[in-house]
Parts: C-alpha cells; sequence; structure tokens
C-alpha cells in the first residue's frame, strides 16, 4: 500500500483544495521538479537537452494549450501549429522592432498577439461544433502560415519568410550553452503548467468543462458560453504562442513559417490523444511519447532488428507505429496514458490486496 | 405543511404563445406564481410543459405574451441572465457535466456568485483562494442537505439514476435560488427514491422559502405537496387551481386524468 489516501484525513477545505491534495502526489513533484532542476542539467549530454529534452518541453506547452481547448473545454482546433507561428513570429518583431525589450517580455506579448488571432479564430465555435469546427480551425492554420509567408514584413524582409531569432538575453545574462536553454524553457513551462493546473481546477475550468459536457445546461447555470469559449481559445492560443516563440529561440533557432505546418497541428494533437484528453499530466506525457517514440524505434530498427526488417517497413515503421497506436488510445483508452496512470495509481492504492 | 406562507405574485405570465415553425407548442397561456408556492405544472405527453419552463427561464422565446418577474416586465432574456436574476431549474432529462465530479457539478452551480477573473485563478492566491474555500463550505451544505456526502468525489456518469437526479437539484440549488424549476424530477424513479425527492422539495420550499415550478406525471406526488395547479393540454391551459379544483375539473378529468398512465 505505497499509494494512499487512507490516514491523511483532511481535517479542512483548504487542505483538501490544494493543488495536489494526495500527499504521495506532492512528494512525487517535488521529487520531479527536483531531478529536472538540478540532476537533469548536470547529467544530461548537448545531444540529450537540445535534441530530445527542450523539444520535450515545447511541445509540453503547445499540448497543454491544446488541451485546454480540446481536453477541457471540448473545441476541436487543428490549427495550433499556426498559432505557435503567431507566437514565434510577434516575439520575433517585438524583438526586433523595439529597442530594450526584454526577452520575457516579448515571450509573453507573442503570447497575447497569438491569444487575440486565437479569439478571432474562435468566433466561428459560437455557431458551429465539432468537426466543422475543426475545418475552421483549418483555415486559420492555412491562412495564417500563408500570410506568414506572403507579406514579409513580417520576417524583416528575408527571403522566403525566413527568421533567425535574437539572442537570448536576461538582465545581461546570455542564454546559449544548452544547459542554459533547457534551464529557461524548463522554468517557463514549469510556471505555466502550475497556473494551467490552477485553471482547470478553479471556476474557469468548470466553466469551460461544463460547456463541454453540456452546453444548455451550462447556460442556464448562468455561464455565459460566449465569453467561456473565447476565453478558452485565447488562454489556449497565448499556450501555444508561447511555446511558439520558445520553438524558435531555444529550440531551433531559425524557422520559416512552413515550419509551422499542419503536420506539426496534427503532432500536438496526437500528443493530446495519446497523453490524456482533459488532463495537465497528459500533455506532458503525450509530448514525451510522441517525441521518445522516433529515437526508440530508430535504435529498434538499426540496433535490434539490424538488417531484419525490409526497408519499405523500416523506413515506413514510425507512421505505422503511430496509426495504430492513435486508434488504440481512441477506441480503447480515450483518455490516453494519464488515465492508464490513474489506473495503476488505483491498483496501488489497494495493492498487494486485491480488494 | 408548515407555517411557511405563501406572498404575492412574483412571476406573472399573460397570453404566451411559442411556435416552432407549423408546430404550436404553447397557446395563448396565463397564469401566474405566487413567492414560496409550489407551483405544479401537468399535462399529458407533449402538452407544452418543458416548454413553458423554458420559456420562463429564457431558453425558449415566445413569440407572443407578456412575462413579469418580480414586478417587472421582461424583455427578452437569455438563459444566464435569468440565473443572475435567481431562476434555477433542472431538467426532463439529466442534464449533468458528465466529466466532473459531483462536487464539481456542485461547485459550478455557484459561478454567478464568483467574482475572480481568469488571471486571479490561474495564480490562486488572494480573492480567488478565498472564493473558492468560501464556496466550497457552501457547496458542502447542500451536500449535507442532500445526504450524498458519500459521493463527492465520484464522476456523476458512474451513479445512479436516481442519484444523479439528486445531484443535478444539488446543483440547482448551489446558486441559492429564489425560483426553482423542477422538470420531473422523479420521473423514473422507485418508490423510496420519489419519497426522499418529495422530501427534500418540501424541505427547500419550507427552509429556504424557494417558490417552486414543478412538472410532475405522478398524480399522487402533485396532489400532495403542490400548492396550485395548471393543467395544459395540446399547447392550451384547461385548468388552474388548488389540487382539489383541478381535480374535480370536467375538462381535465376528461383530458388527462380519464387517460390512465
Ligand atoms: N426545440 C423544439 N423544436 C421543435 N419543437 C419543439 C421543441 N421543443 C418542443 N417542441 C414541441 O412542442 C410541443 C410541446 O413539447 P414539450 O416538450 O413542451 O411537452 P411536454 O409537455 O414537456 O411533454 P413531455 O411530458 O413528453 O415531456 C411538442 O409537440 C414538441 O414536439
Ligand atoms: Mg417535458
Amino acid at each position: 500500500m505505497l499509494y494512499r489516501e487512507a490516514g491523511q484525513f483532511k481535517s479542512s477545505y483548504t487542505s483538501d483544495q490544494q493543488i495536489f491534495p494526495i500527499r504521495q502526489d506532492r512528494i512525487g513533484i517535488m521529487l520531479l521538479l527536483l531531478v529536472a532542476f538540478v540532476l537533469v542539467p548536470g547529467m544530461a549530454d548537448e545531444y540529450w537537452l537540445k535534441g530530445i529534452l527542450i523539444p520535450f518541453l515545447v511541445f509540453s506547452l503547445a499540448a497543454l494549450g491544446l488541451n485546454i481547448l480540446t481536453g477541457y473545454a471540448g473545441q476541436l482546433s487543428l490549427g495550433s501549429a499556426a498559432f505557435m507561428a503567431v507566437g514565434a513570429f510577434a516575439s520575433y518583431n517585438f524583438m526586433l522592432r523595439i529597442d530594450g525589450m526584454p526577452l520575457l517580455v516579448a515571450f509573453a506579448l507573442g503570447g497575447v498577439m497569438a491569444a487575440l488571432v486565437g479569439i478571432v479564430f474562435g468566433l466561428p465555435s459560437l455557431r458551429i461544433k465539432g468537426f466543422y469546427l475543426a475545418v475552421a480551425t483549418l483555415a486559420a492554420q492555412f491562412f495564417i502560415i500563408w500570410l506568414l509567408t506572403k507579406v514579409s514584413w513580417f520576417s524583416n524582409d528575408s527571403t522566403s519568410g525566413v527568421i533567425s531569432a535574437q539572442e537570448m538575453e536576461i538582465f545581461g545574462y546570455v542564454f546559449d550553452s544548452p544547459e542554459s536553454k533547457y534551464l529557461l524553457v524548463l522554468s517557463i513551462v514549469t510556471v505555466m503548467a502550475l497556473m494551467a493546473k490552477n485553471m482547470v481546477r478553479g471556476a474557469v475550468g468548470r466553466a469551460w468543462m461544463a460547456v463541454r459536457d453540456m452546453d444548455v445546461a451550462a447556460e442556464v447555470i448562468g455561464i455565459r458560453i460566449m465569453h467561456t469559449k473565447l476565453l478558452a481559445f485565447a488562454v489556449s492560443s497565448f499556450y501555444c504562442g508561447v511555446a511558439g516563440a520558445l520553438y524558435a529561440y531555444a529550440y531551433i533557432g531559425t524557422v520559416e513559417p512552413e515550419g509551422f505546418n499542419l503536420d506539426l497541428s496534427f503532432k500536438i494533437l496526437f500528443m493530446i490523444i495519446i497523453g490524456g484528453v482533459g488532463s495537465i499530466s497528459g500533455a506532458f506525457l503525450g509530448s514525451a511519447f510522441i517525441v521518445l517514440l522516433p529515437i526508440f524505434l530508430d535504435v529498434l530498427v538499426q540496433d535490434v532488428f539490424a538488417g531484419l526488417l525490409p526497408p519499405s517497413i523500416a523506413s515506413n515503421l514510425q507512421l505505422m507505429v503511430f496509426g495504430g497506436l492513435i486508434i488504440f488510445f481512441l477506441i480503447v483508452e480515450p483518455h490516453g496514458l494519464a488515465r492508464l496512470w490513474q489506473i495503476t495509481k488505483e491498483k496501488l492504492r489497494l495493492w498487494p490486496f486485491p480488494h | 405543511m408548515s407555517g411557511r406562507k405563501i406572498g404575492e405574485v412574483i412571476l406573472d405570465l399573460q397570453h404566451i404563445s411559442l411556435r416552432f415553425g407549423g408546430v404550436k407548442a404553447l397557446t395563448d397561456i396565463s397564469f401566474d406564481v405566487k413567492e414560496h408556492e409550489i407551483r405544479a405544472i401537468i399535462g399529458p405527453n407533449g402538452a407544452g410543459k418543458s416548454s413553458m419552463l423554458n420559456v420562463i427561464n429564457g431558453v425558449y422565446h415566445p413569440q407572443e405574451g407578456k412575462i413579469t418577474f418580480h414586478g417587472e416586465e421582461r424583455a427578452k432574456m437569455e438563459p444566464h441572465q435569468a440565473a443572475m436574476q435567481g431562476i434555477s431549474r433542472t431538467f426532463q432529462n439529466i442534464a449533468l457535466f458528465k466529466g466532473m465530479s459531483v462536487l464539481d457539478n456542485i461547485m459550478t452551480g455557484r459561478i454567478t456568485k464568483m467574482k475572480a477573473n481568469f488571471l486571479e485563478q490561474a495564480i490562486h492566491l488572494g480573492r480567488a483562494r478565498r472564493e473558492e474555500l468560501a464556496h466550497r463550505a457552501k457547496v458542502e451544505e447542500v451536500i449535507d442537505f442532500l445526504e450524498i456526502q458519500h459521493i463527492r468525489k465520484t464522476p456523476v456518469g458512474r451513479l445512479p439514476y436516481g442519484l444523479q437526479k439528486r445531484v443535478e437539484l444539488g446543483r440547482a440549488l448551489a446558486a441559492e435560488p429564489s425560483m426553482l424549476l423542477l422538470d420531473e424530477p422523479m420521473a423514473g424513479m422507485n418508490v423510496e427514491e420519489k419519497q426522499d425527492m418529495c422530501r427534500f422539495i418540501l424541505d427547500v420550499n419550507d427552509q429556504f422559502g424557494t417558490t417552486i415550478v414543478l412538472i410532475e406525471h405522478d398524480m399522487g406526488v402533485v396532489m400532495d405537496i403542490s400548492d396550485r395547479v395548471v393543467v395544459l393540454d395540446y399547447g392550451k391551459k384547461i385548468g388552474d387551481g388548488t389540487p382539489d379544483e383541478v381535480r374535480n375539473n370536467e375538462e381535465v378529468i376528461s383530458a388527462y386524468l380519464g387517460v390512465s398512465h
């Protein structure tokens, strides 16, 4: 009985309403943060930091954004990557055009711009739902990328809209080593994840879920549907926007609008499907899964089954496995890895007794 | 019944007509509701009872008629505005938030009373935190009142039907409404569950003075707990009065009570 609530009697609503009400969860999160902030920067090599951990964090943030919109507020979107692009290009322009613009403020403003664009493209959600809304967000995806490519002002007149992110500097400290970049991204993602957790367990989160589950009843209770949906679009796009800025500044450095194409939007959607729709931890699990899976499959193909698989299968293995997993999760466990983890915890609660 | 006092008219409906395309759901209906009373609406299937509730809290907008609430004639109103004015309701087909726990469903019922904006909530300090705790305490009162402490954390989708109905009542009560609209709160329940629900309705009315407009098919229940009854048939009003008056009304007997259910 390693994981139990029993014995932890809650004598007040204060303790029941902590961000992580169960002690083992609190300890787990503390340990995780300790490892992430203290051990990892010392132990991980450059490849791990730049190639795995930073993208993992950036995608987690984008998936978190999409999960707020789709998982909590129930509005399907295929435009996440476009909102990332808005964040990246807006931050770039704020840095470029305003002297002495602080980096973090530029990221935040990039997020705000994405939020505003998100609100505009969220307007159709007041009229249409589900599949049709997804198509409308698809329009956002294509339109935004087209606009960023066409209007060369956004990329300071560079060829084909490529931007090179400026150096990251805060109070004179330059974030140029992989460790420092990783720590900066980790700090931003941690703070934003905690804020997201607070929102979804508070009144806004309940309003989002109410609109998702039963909009007529939500309205009758006094929830303003329009306000609630547009807020979800705004907050979600803000998260995607900041993720986009980090993608450009801390991950790849040089990006073009096409880098934020529909493929990336789908990738983020797959992250929340696999990780868990409507769960904060699900965004992280899904991102980890999708960042790590290709690496794992490469190892499998090259080292374990070296030469055993026909090249046609080996090169498409990733797509096949992805497809299979998506179908598996959609049919068998719509709440994704986060739910499987939950079930494991519930089992642990009873372990070693079966009942 | 206890010493509660029925007050003045607080809701007055005059000549309400509601059409959906060619379907006349309500035709020229007038009746009123007095403060603190239990007002029942009865009638056969499709008579327009649910439509009537939907008119009262702004889900449907009648083409004709005048609605006066608390002495003020009401312009076209949206449901969330009705909620702000103290009108809560439950639905004929349970309309709970399936993915949320009992506690969260009932907490959602207090949404109109919560003031902290999303940024304050994201940081969860100060007002947002205080509010969450204060409202949690109120919600716990509702949970105690309805005797559902044991299922607080259960996702509502996993609950049996009768309990879901009770949670839905809890969500409506959490708003501390002055008027409660109940659409068939006892439909599909067994005898014991019905008795519980009756007791809760009477207690709400008695302890909080809440005015209740109730749709119910079970005649025994209606005659037992309501102060006055409106009878609808094919969208028209065919009777209005105390349970005894309605019971003895010829038109009502032939149109409704004569038909076995
Ligand atoms: N949204 C709607 N669109 C079209 N027609 C509707 C709508 N709502 C109700 N109606 C019609 O209005 C009439 C009255 O329906 P209503 O649901 O109010 O009856 P009811 O008395 O509540 O019946 P029941 O006992 O079956 O619940 C019916 O003919 C119904 O088909
Ligand atoms: Mg009905």
